[in-house]
């Protein structure tokens, strides 16, 4: 789950990263009034999940509060890589002396939250770590220990050769860790940490992914998912416990199991097909994920066939074949079906399917050719 | 001959009163499998079907049957607690089923189960199965038969149906290893290769890749080095959106992208087979074996 800005500085703050003040403003006027309070220039900052939100005009220095008003006039209903900008930050302005960036995230080969830092922040961190990667220092932190403070020193020294800000630096780095352990990070970052003129460190932009294995444990946290700023049918389908992602083709896919999803996705593909999305309802079987799943999968307009491939391991096909009837009888399909299944209880499966007028296949890659042509012949089942 | 599970095989069912662990527990018993005990605190001095005695630990269970193999299928949030109380009890081989175990939990469980000295398979995967002798996990018995054929993969459903295409055309599996799709898990491609190359029965290997990471590069570049059994691979989710499963700095740290076409590229440059789609396996899996 990723958060915005304004929530990722919200917990950054709390632990004890020092950030410039910052409110949210949904409408000009509110834009304007928190300007006027702070007394001070300020950024107005599009809160959306999207990168390069300064490319897209998305990000404004605004020296008056009457500035403010326009420029949050101006980014409040902008789009930025098909989203819809319904929040602004409204944040004093830093001065800036240099900058540098400090993260953290996950990583695969040492099963370690690793640290990225180097002095040339600011922009984005892809482009020097694949310029100039000897800017970049990486420390994986033992997480049965913390970040220790050597370690924090040593990443402090590498940004700062003065041993005040070392020590500043080194503070932030405990901090941002604190944060990322609490909330239950993949990644965190601070990017630009701001060294001002007069000295101080401040962290201008925060941004924060939650593992989303942790939102059970992790109420408060959970409660920031803004649902407004995501595409309805994944929060549909989240909310049914399936997973979900749209996708531009024509060709609706039901799969259980990822792996299978992805191969199914790429047979389409293969056979001069489109898939409309990665749809996985998951290991455990039951006929109301397969009611779930076709009523996400036939709100999309663009969705000529729908595919259903099921191994049954688990997942028992009869209570797939179950709820396609189930689900069909209630709101009868506008578009073609082709259903494979195989495994556990196939021949129920099959039967059932057959006596609600459907038939099934047991070959995946028939069962995937069919539904390609069906999808682009757009024709009526 | 098989890997980490035969007919030895001594297992202990973490989470066996559960509704997952109880169902699993059953097909395990079914197929042969040595379950020698369910460990379920509160529960211990319980039997499971009448046969199978539950114990509150997993330290009650080892001291009482000497089991050295244990599955978990307890909820997530407990998962972490469970690999580490079965590595302390001197367990030597953990598969863990659970799906959904928060990655930082994973960065604690999985340095202590090493500094224990055992393996962990997974979490979040199918377990493995050595066909005819003993599964472990929920890989569906029926499909398989035993063979020659080493099956590793990052997959559960996709795993089955290509070891389902393998055994209709013939083709028997030495061992079927699920290693999980999460980011960290306790066996990775390498080692499961490097188990099927010291194996006299396997006398080839079906490996099933997925989009992320490097870990099948890497299994590239050590079948190069190292294999000299022929190996077949399959990456899925060739046409997957970029940036949807995996966050863009996990490519930085690796200074990679993880994409389907570079993993397949160093299959190539590591002189393997590429299956194409999942029933291409069997002509290039017959092939390596004649």
């Amino acid at each position: 789950m990723n958060l915005h800005e304004y929530q990722a500085k919200e917990l950054l703050r709390a632990a004890g990263v020092p950030i410039p003040p910052g409110e949210i403003a949904t409408t000009p006027e509110q834009a304007e009034a928190i300007a006027q309070r702070y007394g001070a220039a300020v950024m107005v900052k599009a809160q959306v999940h999207a990168g390069g939100r300064g490319k897209a005009g998305g990000v404004k220095f605004c020296p008056t509060p009457a500035a403010a008003k326009e420029k949050a006039a101006a980014i409040l209903g902008m789009t930025i890589k098909d989203l819809t900008v319904e929040k602004v930050l409204v944040t004093v302005a830093a001065d800036i002396g240099s900058e540098a960036y400090v993260g953290i995230i996950v990583d695969r080969a040492t099963k370690k939250p690793v640290f990225m830092v180097s002095a040339a922040g600011g922009i984005d961190i892809e482009e020097v770590a694949a310029s100039t990667p000897e800017l970049i220092l990486y420390h994986p932190v033992d997480t049965r220990y913390g970040l220790l403070s050597f370690e924090a020193m040593r990443m402090g020294f590498f940004l700062f050769k003065d041993v005040k800000l070392a020590r500043q630096a080194a503070k932030i780095m405990q901090q941002l860790y604190t944060a990322f352990m609490n909330a239950g990070c993949s990644l965190a970052e601070i990017n630009p940490l701001v060294l001002t003129p007069t000295g101080e460190l401040i962290a201008v932009d925060g941004k924060m992914v939650i593992d989303d294995n942790e939102l059970d444990r992790r109420p408060d946290i959970a409660a920031l998912r803004d649902e407004s700023s995501e595409a309805p049918s994944e929060v549909d389908a989240r909310n049914s416990n399936l997973t979900f992602i749209k996708l531009d083709g024509n060709v609706g896919c039901v799969v259980n199991g990822a792996g299978l999803a992805m191969a199914t996705m790429d047979l389409v593909k293969y056979y001069g097909g489109d898939p409309a999305n990665f749809l996985d309802i998951g290991g455990s079987s039951n006929p109301e994920k397969v009611v779930n799943a076709l009523r996400i999968i036939t709100s999309d307009p663009s969705v000529k066939c729908i595919l259903f491939n099921i191994f049954g391991g688990i997942t028992r096909t009869d209570d797939v074949a179950n709820g396609i009837v189930t689900a069909t009888k209630a709101n009868p399909l506008k578009v073609p079906i082709v259903i494979r299944l195989t495994g556990t209880n196939e021949e129920i499966a099959v039967k059932i399917l057959q006596d609600n007028g459907f038939s099934a296949s047991n070959d995946m890659d028939a069962a995937v050719q069919r539904a390609v042509e069906l999808a682009t012949k757009g024709g009526a089942a | 001959m098989s890997i980490f599970i035969d007919n030895n095989t001594k297992l202990i069912v973490q989470g066996i009163t559960g509704r997952d662990g109880s169902f699993h527990a059953k097909q395990m018993i079914e197929y042969g499998t040595k379950v020698v005990a369910g460990v379920t605190p509160g529960k211990g001095g319980q039997t499971f079907e009448g046969t199978v005695p539950i114990f509150d630990t997993v330290y009650d269970a080892v001291q009482a049957t000497g089991a050295n193999t244990s599955v978990i299928y307890v909820p997530p949030m407990f998962a972490a607690d469970a690999m580490m109380e079965a590595a302390a009890a001197g367990v030597k081989l953990i598969v863990c089923i659970t799906e959904g175990v928060p990655v930082l939990d994973m960065t604690r469980v999985y340095p202590y189960v090493k500094d224990h000295g055992a393996r962990l398979i997974g979490p979040n995967c199918p377990g493995l199965i050595t066909p005819g002798q003993s599964k472990v996990g929920i890989i569906p018995g029926r499909i398989c038969m035993p063979g020659h054929v080493g099956v590793v993969s990052r997959s559960g459903t996709l795993t089955y149906e290509i070891v389902n295409q393998l055994t209709m055309a013939g083709i028997g599996q030495s061992s079927c290893v699920g290693i999980g799709g999460d980011p960290i898990n306790g066996t990775n491609f390498i080692d499961c290769l490097a188990a099927f190359e010291a194996d006299p029965q396997t006398k080839a290997i079906a490996m099933m890749g997925e989009i992320g990471g490097t870990d099948e590069q890497e299994a590239a570049a050590f079948i190069k080095a190292h294999m000299k059994k022929p190996v077949v691979g399959f990456i899925a989710g060739q046409t997957a959106p970029p940036g949807r499963r995996m966050g863009h700095a996990g490519a930085i740290i690796s200074g990679s992208e993880g994409t389907a076409a570079e993993k397949i590229e160093s299959f190539l440059a590591a002189g393997m087979g590429v299956a194409q789609r999942p029933v291409d396996f069997v002509e290039l899996i017959k092939a390596r074996l004649t």
